[in-house]
């Protein structure tokens, strides 16, 4: 059972002080050369209160670019090998949007599918999500079709809610945010009954996920796939910003004398994705991996992972050079059951 | 507008043309490219001061291709494009017709020429913020400039969205893929991101039609446009000849011509 409190606006400021005293980083929402970057947190109004930041906060807990393992020759056939532990430093992500909360555990449930990644989990204990419901959204939104809604605390450790009066409710969901509560004791005051919370943003349901996955068993030859992809132009921009998107590739960078093993962000968008050595490529055209996006995300991680591989923020469709709107095109495939 | 529609109506219902690209309503305020293929759907299209994307960059795409017969809805710069695909051999006069806007009224163009006469009447100069931020870090030290770019590139997360965006980047092997031997690293780290940028503005050199559309494509907002803008610049100035002004020209960068004003090439 969660707890909730309330938190003066003022008391905010004390809140990321303490924090930062602590010894942990603050990251979160601010405005960067006119966009919104998930950065470095100084002052409550550093925070961009609405809007999606352009790439997620993924790379907080799986970074663009990582080192798993370095190596040297040592002459002959002996190679040294040397491990590489996990940079993870305690980080709290202040101010994220509930939608990205929630996308962590989409990661979480990849990262721990058979083997445990330590590079993952070293960073996901070591980072404390406090969200902020929204207020606002846009016509990319779309967090409401997959079962959840601009105030879901689902996710987060804490989760701020603003009041119509000024300052926020807090409700304090898990014991990493219980944790945080207690380095800034005096800035939560306990709240019972119930509070005058400005009304979360209205973003209206576009389609029924479980209802989309039903669709999609039978619409995999479906012509809609060549259809809504003719203006992909197959970049990666759409999973490189997602939230949950969580394919990597692995990359060796050597000379005569070392080399190290990168882990690399990748997309299913791009043609190189699924070519083979022998050349073939099983996802030849864009339909396949335009399609191949839409099922991993919506049919086969609910399917084997009991979850979607998707949370509804936009990013995606505001990244997109050529405007593939991803909650128009689910809404055209889960209306239509025939076509094709 | 309704002369584009008028004149889409009458070419996909002739069959003269199998597919009209063009600009569709996106989300919100945005144009994003449409395919129509139906004299039903020529009602979607769009031409308005937002609609600024080169398409052509569909132009060589397979899945469009396979479509049939082309008519694209052509700025002056997607005009540029088409004269520069076809000098490198990307295009075929009979597959293409080109349905230029210049200053707002429509024009059927369907030869190359055709398409070289009207590009010469267009004024080719980059906008005028852009040269003015091409001034700026031409008159800064080498150290200045190469912090601006650090800056910049460090938001990389290489998508490509500036490589598919591109009409001009349509190698179906680009080098950034090759790995046997890898010439440029594949992760988004300082080295792997400048040598990405600075490998793509080279090879844009001489063939860049000043468009920008792989600088609006770019979702973290990085200028790299003014890469390939400023290598285009240079090579117009070093050998007088511009990319896409003609489909006849052979590329700058790898012609010799015994009359080459540098002494040691000769």
């Amino acid at each position: 059972m969660s707890e909730r409190y309330t938190i003066p606006e003022a008391s905010v400021g004390y809140l990321l002080q303490e924090l930062a005293k602590s010894g942990r980083r603050v990251l979160g929402p601010k405005v960067v050369a006119g966009r919104i970057e998930i950065t470095n947190i100084k002052s409550f109004a550093d925070v961009v209160k609405h809007g999606q930041s352009v790439v997620s906060a993924k790379g907080v807990v799986f970074p663009k670019v990582e080192r798993l393992l370095r190596y040297r020759f040592e002459g002959g056939k002996n190679i040294a090998l040397d491990d590489v532990e996990p940079q993870a430093h305690p980080t709290v992500l202040f101010g994220l949007r509930p939608c990205e909360a929630r996308a962590f555990h989409a990661l979480d449930v990849v990262f721990n599918w058979d083997s445990k990644d330590k590079f993952f989990n070293a960073r996901m204990a070591n980072t404390t999500v406090i969200a902020l419901s929204c207020t606002q959204a846009d016509e990319s939104c779309f967090c409401t079709s997959l079962g959840s809604r601009p105030d879901d605390p689902q996710g987060s450790d804490i989760l701020l809610s603003p009041l119509n009066a000024g300052g926020f409710v807090a409700e304090v969901v898990t014991e990493k945010g219980k944790a945080l509560v207690a380095l800034a004791n005096d800035a939560f005051q306990p709240l019972s009954g119930q509070a005058d919370v400005v009304p979360p943003a209205t973003v209206a349901a576009a389609f029924d996920a479980k209802d989309l996955q039903q669709k999609l068993a039978a619409q995999f030859d479906s012509a809609l796939w060549a259809e809504q992809s003719l203006r992909c132009v197959g970049c990666g921009a759409c999973a490189f910003v997602c939230p949950t998107c969580v394919c990597f590739d692995i990359q060796d960078e050597a000379d005569t004398k070392q080399g190290q093993r990168l882990r690399a962000w990748d997309s299913c968008g791009m043609r190189i994705f699924t070519l083979h050595a022998s050349g073939h490529n099983p996802r030849d055209k864009q339909s396949q991996r335009w399609r191949q996006r839409v099922y991993h995300k919506f049919a086969y991680y609910p399917e084997r992972l009991g979850t979607l591989g998707c949370v509804g923020c936009g990013k995606c469709s505001r990244a997109c050079p050529v405007d593939m709107n991803l909650k128009q095109h689910l809404a055209q495939a889960a209306k239509s059951a025939t076509l094709g | 507008m309704e002369a584009l529609k008028s004149k889409a109506q009458e070419l996909l219902a002739a069959g003269t043309v199998k597919v009209v690209i063009g600009y569709g309503k996106g989300t919100g305020e945005n144009r994003r490219p449409i395919f129509v293929r139906t004299a039903e759907r020529v009602a979607d299209l769009v031409v308005d001061t937002a609609c600024t994307q080169n398409l052509a960059t569909y132009l060589t795409k397979a899945e469009i291709r396979t479509l049939g017969r082309m008519a694209i809805v052509a700025v002056p710069s997607t005009l540029r494009s088409i004269l520069q695909l076809a000098a490198e051999k990307q295009l075929r006069e009979e597959n293409i017709l080109a349905l230029a806007i210049i200053d707002g009224a429509v024009r059927e163009l369907a030869t190359f020429d055709a398409i070289e006469e009207a590009v010469a009447t267009v004024p080719d100069a980059m906008g005028e913020a852009d040269q003015k931020m091409i001034d700026k870090l031409t008159a800064m030290s080498v150290s200045e400039r190469r912090a601006f770019w650090a800056g910049e590139l460090g938001r990389c997360v290489k998508c490509y969205a500036c490589r598919s965006s591109c009409p001009m980047c349509y190698c179906e092997r680009c080098t950034m893929d090759c790995n046997r031997p890898q010439w440029i690293p594949v992760a988004s780290h300082a080295l792997g991101n400048l040598e990405y940028h600075m490998v793509r503005a080279m090879h844009l050199a001489g063939r860049c039609v000043q468009c920008g559309t792989c600088g609006t494509a770019c979702p973290v907002g990085i200028p790299v446009h003014l890469l390939t803008f400023f290598a285009e610049q240079t090579v117009r100035r070093q050998f007088g000849q511009k990319g896409g002004a003609s489909a006849k020209l052979d590329y700058a960068m790898s012609t010799f011509k015994p009359d080459d004003k540098e002494t040691f090439i000769r």
